[in-house]
C-alpha cells in the first residue's frame, strides 16, 4: 500500500457495498460511520440504483457505539431492514469503527442465517484492504454463506458459464461490459451468469454459480481470487484472461480462449468470429479513410492512468487497432509485485510485429502522475496526446491540450448508462467516443 | 452563549454546545415551544446512511485556494476529495480565476497502522505534500480510524509548522463524534479561527459572507451602502481569511453553516454578527434588511432601498401568487435553511403543509433568541403542521410524501429529490444557497417552481417506471415509527 494517496482513484475495503447494490434486489447492510456510505456512493456510485445511496441501511456509528460496542444496535438494524426493504440478499458489511472496536457480526449476523434468512456478512473495515480486494471477498462470502446452502444442486450443467470482469462501479462501464461479453459468449452458445447488472437473473442466478461448467476471469487479477475459491469449492476450472478485451483483435483471442478451454465447437466458434470480424471490420475501413486523411492533427500518442485491466486492454487495443502509441503507463490499482510481474510480461507482448518498452509505473498515489507525463509531454511538441483517465486528469489534459477518455473514478464529466468498452461493439464505441472528443476540439 | 475556546484542538459538539437535535415529530410550532430548554433527541430502530463531520469540514477547507489539506484516514474517506474538487473548478470558472485543482492528500491508514501507530504517516504525508503543493497552510483533517487509534496528532503539527515555516492545522472531525454532521463545519471554522485569523490591524468596510460557494448577490446592495462584501471560506486566500477579523460585520446566508465562526469572529475580535434570521420572504427581507441598516449605520438608506425593492417586486409576486394559489408545497432541507424556504413559500401562496428538515439547532452560538429563525417564521407565515426533523432519512420522507401527496416538492440537498419524481410530483433540487434570498430570491423561486410544475410529463413517465425497494409493511406504518425517546406526536 502507497504512504499516501493524492488524487485518489478507488476507494476502501467498504468500497464493495456497490458490488452489492449490482446485485438485482440487493441491499448493503452498513455497521459504519455515518458519512461512509455516502463518500463511496458519491465517488464511485452512478444514482441510488435500487437500494443504494440513501437507501442504505447503517448504524451510523456513534461515540457510545465506539466506547462500548454496536452489536445490539446492529441486530435492531438488520431486523429491522428486513422488514422495511423489500430486498432477495442483505449483505451485512461492517466501517473502520465496528472493525477496531472488534464487534462480533458474524454471531449477530448468524441469528439471522440460523432463521433462515437471506443474511450475509463480511468484514470490510475500510482500512482492511480497497474495494479490489474486497469486492472478491464479498463475491466469496456471498457463495459460502448465501449461494452454498441455497444452491439449485442439479449439478455440473454443460454450456453453464460464470463471468467475473468487471467490478461494479469502480469499472465506470461495468453494466455494458458485461452486457457486451455476455452477448458475445452467448454467441459461442454459452449460457452465462453474469451476477451483476441488467443482464442478470438476480439471486437465482447466483444459486447456480456452483453449477458451471467452468468460469471466466476478464480481468487482470481480482476475479482471479473467486475463480481460485470456487475451484477449491466446488472443482470448477477457471479460464484466465488478463484485461478486458477491446475490439476485433483482442475479443476474438478472447473468444478462442474461451472456445478453446470449454471444449466448444471449432466450426462454430470460427463461424461466429468471422462474421462479428466482418461487421467489425467494416467500420474500420470506415475510419482507416479519417485517419489517413484527416489533417488537421489527432492523437498518436497515449498516456493511461488507469487500473491494469483497463491500462493493458486499452493500450493493446489502441495500439494494435488505430495506431496509437502507448506512452508511460500508470497503473494505480495497488498491485501486488506477483502480478505486477504478469502485468509487463503482457505489457512486452503488446504487439506481435516488434518489441515494445511500454513504461510502467506502479503506483497509487496517481497524483505523482501529473508532472511526470507533463515533462514527457514536452518531448514531442509535434504530437497530439490521448490520455485515458479519470475525472483528476481534466486539468493535465487542458495544460497539455490533450484528448481525454474517462475510463477510471472518478467520472463526473461524463454520464454513463450503458456505455461499454468490451468485446467488438465496445471497441466501435471507444472509437467513437475517442474521436469524438477530438473532433469537438476543433472550431 | 457558548464560549469559543481556542485553547482545546477540537470544537465542542453541537449536541453539547447547542442541544441541536436529529429527530423530532410534531408541528412547528411545538418545536419551537419545547426548544425552550425541553427539547430531548430521539433514537432510531431503524436508519439509513447520514453524511459525517468530515465531509462538512473538508467542504470549508477544500476551497481556500492556497491551502493543501491532509485527510488522515483509510483512503475511502477520501471518496469526497473529487467531489469538492469539482465544484472548486466550476466555481473558479464562474469568478473568472485561473484554473487551478483541488491539493488533497490521504494518507491511507491500513490495518497496521491501526496497531502501530500513524503518526509517522500523517508527518511523511505533511512534507511530501508541502513538497508538492508549496501552500500557504496545510489543513488536517481526522476520521473515525485515526480518532480510535488516538495518537496526539497537535504536537507533531506544532512542530511541522516550525519546520515548514507555514500552518499546519488540524481539523479534528471524526465521524462517530458527533450525530449532527454539520458539527464539522464548525471543526473547520475552529482551525481556521485558532490557527489562520490574526488579530485585526485596523478596522475595513469589508463586510464577511460566510457562505457554501454561492452567486454574488450581496456586492450590489452593500456596495451602495458603502461596505465591500467578502465571501468566506471557499474561494478565499489564506490571507483573506487571516484579516476577516478587520471586517465590519459578518452575515449569515443560513445560520446553521457558519453560527460557530460568527460568534467566533464578534466573541474574539468584536466583529458584529447580524443576528437577525436571513432575507428569505418578502417580510423576513424587510427584517432582515432593516436589520443590517441598523447594524451598518445606515438605517435611513435602507428604508429607501425597501421602498423601491417593494414597488418592483410586489407585482410580479402577486402575479406569481394568483398562479400557485392553493397550491400544497413539501419542503426538505437542512436546519435553518429549510426554514427558510418554508417562509419563502408561503409568501408565494403556496401551502407547506410538510417538512422534512435534516436537524435542529434550538440555538445558535451566539445565544440571542433574536436570531432563532423558526420562532421568527412561525410568528411571521404561520405554523407548519407535520414539521419533522428527518435527520435526512430517506425511508420516512418517501412515508410521509406519499401520505402529503403535495403538488410541488423542494428539496436543498442532493439525494432527496428523486423520491418526489418516484411519486410523480413535481420537484426541485435548489443548489445555490444564494439563490432564493432577498427581494429577487422570491423572483428566482417563483420562476423555478413555474417552470418545475410546467415540466410534468417527465415526472409523470418517472413514476410510470420507477422500482419501489420499500416494503408494504413500511409505508403503513407512521413516519416516526422508529423514533424512540424525546418527542413523538405521530
Amino acid at each position: 500500500m502507497p504512504e499516501f494517496i493524492e488524487q485518489p482513484r478507488y476507494t476502501c475495503a467498504l468500497g464493495a457495498l456497490q458490488s452489492v447494490v449490482a446485485i438485482k434486489r440487493g441491499v448493503p447492510i452498513l455497521h459504519s460511520g455515518p458519512g461512509c456510505g455516502s463518500k463511496i456512493h458519491g465517488f464511485i456510485g452512478q444514482g441510488e440504483g435500487y437500494a443504494g445511496g440513501n437507501t442504505v441501511p447503517c448504524t451510523n456509528a456513534e461515540e457510545r457505539d465506539v466506547v462500548f460496542g454496536g452489536e445490539k444496535k446492529l441486530h435492531t438494524l438488520i431486523e429491522n431492514s428486513l422488514k422495511v426493504i423489500d430486498g432477495d440478499l442483505y449483505v451485512v458489511m461492517t466501517g473502520c469503527t465496528a472493525a477496531i472496536v472488534g464487534d462480533d457480526i458474524q454471531s449477530v449476523a448468524a441469528d439471522f442465517q440460523t432463521e433462515g434468512k437471506p443474511v450475509v456478512w463480511i468484514e470490510t473495515g475500510g482500512f482492511k484492504s480497497n474495494n479490489y480486494v474486497s469486492h472478491a471477498q464479498v463475491v466469496n462470502a456471498i457463495i459460502d454463506q448465501y449461494v452454498h446452502k441455497n444452491r439449485t444442486g442439479g449439478g455440473v450443467q454443460k454450456g453453464l458459464v460464470n463471468l467475473f470482469a468487471s467490478i461494479p462501479y469502480q469499472d465506470p462501464y461495468w453494466n455494458g461490459n458485461l452486457e457486451n461479453l455476455k452477448r458475445i459468449l452467448e454467441g459461442l452458445g454459452l449460457r452465462v451468469n453474469v451476477l451483476f447488472g441488467n443482464e442478470s437473473g438476480g439471486v437465482e442466478e447466483w444459486k447456480t454459480i456452483p453449477d458451471a461448467q467452468f468460469n471466466i476471469v476478464a480481468d487482470a487479477w481480482v476475479g482471479v481470487r473467486i475463480a481460485k475459491h470456487l475451484q477449491i469449492k466446488y472443482g470448477t476450472p477457471y479460464l484466465h484472461f488478463p484485461y478486458i478485451p477491446i475490439g476485433g483483435i483482442e475479443t476474438s483471442k478472447f473468444l478462442r480462449a474461451v472456445a478453446e478451454f470449454g471444449g466448444l465447437d471449432k466450426e462454430k466458434t470460427e463461424a461466429y468470429i468471422k462474421a462479428q470480424e466482418e461487421k467489425y471490420y467494416s467500420h474500420i475501413e470506415k475510419l482507416a479513410d479519417f485517419m489517413l486523411e484527416f489533417r488537421y492533427g489527432i492523437p498518436n500518442r497515449v498516456y493511461t492512468i488507469a487500473d491494469s485491466t483497463y491500462a493493458l486492454g486499452f493500450s493493446r487495443f489502441l495500439l494494435n487497432e488505430l495506431g496509437i502509441i502507448p506512452g508511460k503507463q500508470f497503473i494505480v490499482d495497488n498491485v501486488s509485485e506477483k502480478n505486477q510481474k504478469k502485468i509487463l510480461e503482457s505489457f512486452a507482448g503488446i504487439s506481435e510485429y516488434k518489441k515494445r518498452d511500454v513504461e510502467v509505473i506502479f503506483d497509487p498515489d496517481a497524483g505523482a502522475a501529473a508532472p511526470q507525463i507533463e515533462a514527457e509531454a514536452k518531448k514531442y511538441p509535434d504530437k497530439r496526446f490521448l490520455i485515458l483517465g479519470s475525472g483528476w486528469d481534466k486539468h493535465l489534459a487542458n495544460k497539455i491540450k490533450a484528448d481525454l477518455l474517462i475510463i477510471s473514478p472518478p467520472v463526473t464529466y461524463r454520464l454513463v448508462m450503458n456505455c461499454g468498452y468490451a468485446g467488438y461493439e465496445g471497441g466501435l464505441r471507444a472509437i467513437e467516443d475517442i474521436y469524438d472528443r477530438v473532433l469537438a476540439t476543433y472550431r | 452563549m457558548s464560549t469559543i475556546n481556542l485553547n482545546e484542538a477540537s470544537v465542542e459538539i453541537r449536541e453539547r454546545r447547542l442541544g441541536s437535535v436529529t429527530g423530532f415529530c410534531g408541528s412547528a410550532k411545538e418545536l419551537v415551544d419545547c426548544s425552550c430548554g425541553g427539547l430531548k433527541d430521539m433514537k432510531r430502530g431503524f436508519s439509513q446512511c447520514l453524511g459525517c463531520n468530515s465531509g462538512q469540514a473538508f467542504c470549508q477547507l477544500s476551497m481556500i485556494r492556497d491551502a493543501a489539506v491532509v485527510n488522515h484516514a483509510p483512503v475511502g474517506c477520501a471518496g469526497d476529495f473529487f467531489g469538492f474538487n469539482f465544484t472548486y473548478r466550476v466555481e473558479q470558472t464562474h469568478r473568472g480565476l485561473p484554473e487551478a485543482y483541488g491539493r488533497y492528500f490521504c494518507t491511507c491508514i491500513e490495518e497496521h497502522d491501526t496497531i502501530f501507530g500513524a503518526v509517522q504517516k500523517l508527518e511523511n504525508t505533511v512534507r511530501r505534500a508541502y513538497e508538492r503543493v508549496h501552500p500557504k497552510a496545510i489543513f488536517v483533517t481526522t476520521s473515525c480510524a485515526s480518532g480510535i487509534i488516538g495518537e496526539d496528532i497537535e504536537s507533531v503539527l506544532d512542530a511541522l509548522s516550525e519546520e515548514l515555516g507555514v500552518p499546519v492545522v488540524s481539523a479534528p472531525c471524526e465521524g462517530f463524534r458527533s450525530r449532527v454532521w454539520t458539527t464539522g463545519f464548525d471543526a473547520a471554522y475552529h482551525a481556521i479561527l485558532r490557527k489562520i485569523v490574526k488579530p485585526p490591524r485596523k478596522k475595513t468596510n469589508k463586510v464577511n459572507i460566510v457562505n457554501f460557494w454561492g452567486s454574488h448577490i450581496f456586492d450590489e446592495l452593500l456596495g451602495a451602502l458603502g461596505y465591500e462584501a467578502q465571501y468566506i471560506v471557499p474561494l478565499s486566500t489564506i490571507e483573506e481569511l487571516e484579516h476577516i477579523s478587520e471586517a465590519a460585520a459578518t452575515i449569515h446566508v443560513c445560520p446553521s453553516l457558519s453560527t460557530y465562526i460568527a460568534a467566533g469572529l464578534e466573541q474574539l475580535y468584536g466583529v458584529p454578527e447580524l443576528k437577525v434570521p436571513p432575507a428569505y420572504g418578502l417580510r423576513g427581507t424587510d427584517r432582515w434588511v432593516r436589520g443590517l441598516g441598523k447594524l451598518l449605520d445606515r438605517e435611513k438608506e435602507v428604508e429607501e432601498y425597501i421602498k423601491s425593492e417593494h414597488s418592483r417586486v410586489e407585482p410580479v409576486i402577486e402575479e406569481y401568487r394568483k398562479k400557485f394559489d392553493g397550491l400544497t408545497a413539501f419542503v426538505t432541507a437542512g436546519a435553518a435553511h429549510g426554514q427558510a424556504i418554508v417562509a419563502l413559500l408561503s409568501e408565494l401562496g403556496l401551502k407547506v403543509k410538510t417538512a422534512a428538515i435534516y436537524h435542529h439547532d434550538p440555538i445558535y452560538d451566539n445565544g440571542d433568541p433574536k436570531s432563532d429563525l423558526l420562532a421568527q417564521d412561525v410568528e411571521l407565515y404561520g405554523d407548519v403542521p407535520t414539521y419533522h426533523v428527518c435527520n435526512k432519512q430517506s425511508f420516512e420522507l418517501v412515508n410521509q410524501l406519499r401520505r402529503a401527496k403535495p403538488d410541488l416538492m423542494v428539496a436543498r440537498h442532493g439525494g432527496m429529490t428523486i423520491w418526489g419524481a418516484k411519486l410523480g410530483i413535481p420537484t426541485m433540487l435548489v443548489g445555490d444557497e444564494q439563490f432564493g434570498f432577498g427581494y429577487q430570491g422570491i423572483i428566482n423561486y417563483a420562476r423555478r417552481i413555474e417552470d418545475t410544475l410546467d415540466a410534468i410529463e417527465f415526472v409523470t413517465n418517472l413514476s410510470k417506471h420507477s422500482s419501489n425497494p420499500y416494503t408494504d409493511w413500511w409505508l403503513k406504518q407512521e413516519p416516526g415509527h422508529f423514533m424512540e425517546g424525546g418527542r413523538k406526536n405521530a
